[in-house]
């Protein structure tokens, strides 16, 4: 019974949407233009190109040696067997260690927590006093930490051996976690520099005149405030550190080297027969954790290299 | 020291390297008073605002806040309460956790922050949104909770920076009549920086009107209004802007201000101290004051030309109207019946004019 009663304007509006000709509402849109296919083909090209080796990995992992010495690579496992992964992690042998990459696997977390840890909580600080506390000389300071971020590592290496060996942290997981911290510094203190300079002036200055001081802030206002961008200098240090091989064989022992090192020296050895499939296993083993921060993270990783990006 | 004034600054000087951003100033605020700072952007006047604040380090001079020397102290110290353009509220604290942030800072009991968060959330009518985070909020909410954390901290000293800015313009006119109110409601000392002449207008005690890091005015709005100080303060307020007329002041048989080939009688211009002065100057009058019509037939002083342009608003019609090839903006009824290429006569009185000095561009 509503819509018996009519508005003048409706009235009047009537007649004009019936007289409407021509093109009318959304645009159709084709699904199988040639721009289509050209992008979906090419992105569907490389992605099997990237996943074509992994999906090789996988498979190796699960055959027996009889099975891989047939030389089909591509083709799936016949029998599948878990035993070369078994190996991997517990039994295979580097020099005199028998215990497979599971060592160097606690030494690696053993170096990564606290470094990583370490490592953001100085350079956050860092780059919210650099930001927020401008001080005489901090836009020196800042310009000398940038360029730390652009000596080759290579230059580095063997006086930080002597400063090591002289206060006598050398060839220990303290001296490798110190080093990582270190050379972590300059890109984390410039991501949270950028990144705090982007919260609003006017922000830090409410929080002043409502009494936070230095800390408080920090804690209260920008941390909370931050989350994507701790959690992008978590998977730059989480991977950079994992993936890390030259300062872990340089200023570690053999007893401490971290899961890297020691997958080189399992794949490298030259005794005996080449296990393919223990190699690969060990590999994916190796590979697991920094796949895994970017499958769970892969999002806010995105998110906060833009945001980072924007102010500089 | 001082005991009549809230806020007293004696030679404010502010430098950021070579640059002075505050020359020199000195200003001081009546207890309860509302007073405007007001320039256009870069003047200094957020600048003075941060100063008095405690957010920005002085380069020289002292600030005193009630009786105490506050030229050194923290912001947090100092008894005021800042409200900013961007609303700055804490975005992962909720609306009753933003009031309360500065009043746990202070230490104070929890029964005591619940009953002031309560009673400035009761004024603000804010007290529905206090569990609210600031991303659930509009604009006008937002500015509400803001104001509502300087409200919490029973301040003697309420600043504003540009809190309107940021709101389309009928949320500013109405937030602006409740800032209005609640000083009314509060009587403690506000100041409020404002590029938007129209707040300054009707929010002010008093409005300080600031270029270059000086005050180059300090009047209630009516006498700014009318008797602007210098032709920068003239040209500043009011809209359409103020019409000048550049010629010289020439005596004789009254004293006359020639241009062109006219020569306006000053008869009842009410010169500075009484003081008549002959020579180069500016002559200005305010569209609103000039007329048309019947009326222009009875103006002291005539002049005929070509309406170039017309502005209808509704409530009046703005006309540009061409004189000896000089444009002058009239302001008119809002129903006048013209149209561009009419000819038409405006009139207006000396009395509601302004002369400047052609030199030093001051009132005279």
């Amino acid at each position: 019974m509503g819509n018996v009663t009519k508005t003048a304007a409706e009235i009047q509006l009537a007649p004009a949407r019936q007289e409407m000709t021509g093109p009318r509402g959304p645009k159709p849109g084709r699904t199988l233009s040639r721009r289509n296919i050209m992008i979906y083909g090419t992105l569907i090209v490389v992605s099997l190109y990237y996943l074509l080796p992994l999906y090789v990995m996988v498979v190796t992992s699960l055959k027996g040696m009889p099975e891989i010495r047939l030389g089909n690579i591509f083709s799936p496992p016949v029998e599948i067997t878990f035993q070369p992964w078994v190996k991997a992690w517990a039994e295979a042998c580097t020099g005199l260690n028998c215990d497979g990459l599971s060592r160097g696997f606690f030494n690696s977390v053993r170096i990564l927590i606290p470094s990583v840890v370490l490592s953001i909580a100085i350079a956050s600080v860092n780059g919210y006093a650099l930001a927020n506390w401008r001080f005489k000389g901090s836009e020196t300071f800042f310009t000398i930490l940038i360029v730390g971020a652009f000596i080759p590592y290579q230059v580095m290496i063997y006086p930080i051996v002597i400063m090591l060996r002289e206060v006598g942290l050398y060839g220990s997981l303290t001296g490798l976690v110190i080093v990582h911290t270190i050379f972590g510094m300059p890109i984390l203190t410039l991501l949270f520099r950028n990144y705090f300079a982007s919260v609003p002036q006017e922000l830090f200055k409410a929080a002043r005149v409502d009494g936070a001081g230095f800390w408080g802030i920090y804690f209260q206002i920008m941390v909370p405030m931050s989350l994507p961008i701790f959690v992008v200098a978590m998977i730059l240090q989480v991977t950079g550190i994992w993936n890390d091989f030259l300062f872990g064989v340089i200023y570690t022992k053999p007893d401490l080297y971290p899961m890297t090192v020691q997958l080189n020296n399992i794949v490298n050895s030259t005794q005996g027969v080449k296990e393919y499939n223990v190699n690969m296993a060990a590999t994916i083993l190796t590979g697991l954790v920094p796949l895994t921060i970017y499958f769970i993270s892969g999002k806010l990783f995105v998110r906060g290299i833009a945001a980072g990006a924007v102010k500089g | 020291m001082e005991t009549k004034h809230s806020i007293s600054i004696k030679n404010l000087r502010l430098s950021f390297g070579a640059l002075d951003v505050l020359k020199d100033l000195n200003l001081d605020v009546g207890r309860g008073e509302f007073l405007v700072l007001l320039g256009s952007s870069g003047c200094g006047k957020s600048t003075l605002l941060n100063c008095i604040a405690g957010l920005l380090d002085v380069s020289d001079g002292q600030i005193f806040i009630g009786e105490r020397n506050v030229t050194w102290e923290e912001p947090s110290k100092r008894g005021i309460g800042m409200v900013f353009q961007s609303y700055a509220l804490y975005p992962q604290m909720t609306v009753a956790g933003n009031l309360s942030f500065g009043l746990k800072n202070a230490g104070l009991p929890k029964p005591e922050i619940e009953e002031r968060v309560n009673r400035a959330a009761k004024i603000l009518q804010i007290e529905p949104l206090l569990s609210r985070k600031p991303a659930a909020l509009s604009g006008g909410q937002r500015q509400r909770a803001a104001i509502g954390r300087a409200l919490v901290r029973d301040a003697d000293v309420f600043l504003f920076d540009e809190p309107l800015s940021n709101l389309d313009a009928k949320l500013r006119a109405d937030l602006r009549v409740e800032i209005k109110q609640l000083h009314q409601q509060l009587s403690n000392t506000m100041i409020y920086v404002t590029h938007d002449q129209i707040e300054a207008m009707t929010l002010a005690d008093r409005i300080a009107i600031m270029r270059g890091g000086q005050i180059l005015q300090l009047a209630s709005p009516n006498e700014i209004y009318n008797r602007p100080a210098n032709k920068y303060v003239a040209e500043f307020i009011g809209s359409p802007t103020m019409n000048f007329f550049d010629g010289e002041i020439v005596g004789g048989d009254g004293l006359r201000f020639a241009v062109g080939n006219h020569a306006f009688p000053l008869e009842g211009y009410d010169f500075r101290d009484g003081l008549a002065v002959q020579g180069p100057a500016w002559f200005g009058i305010r569209p609103e004051h000039m007329v048309t019509g019947t009326k222009a037939e009875s103006a002291r002083i005539r002049l005929s030309g070509q309406v170039e342009l017309v502005e209808p608003l509704g409530s009046d019609t703005l006309a540009r109207v061409a004189v000896d090839g000089r444009s002058l903006w009239v302001r008119m009824d809002g129903q006048a019946n013209i149209r561009d290429g009419d000819d038409i006569v405006v009139g207006f009185d000396p009395a509601r004019a302004n002369l400047f000095d052609k030199s030093h561009e001051n009132r005279l």
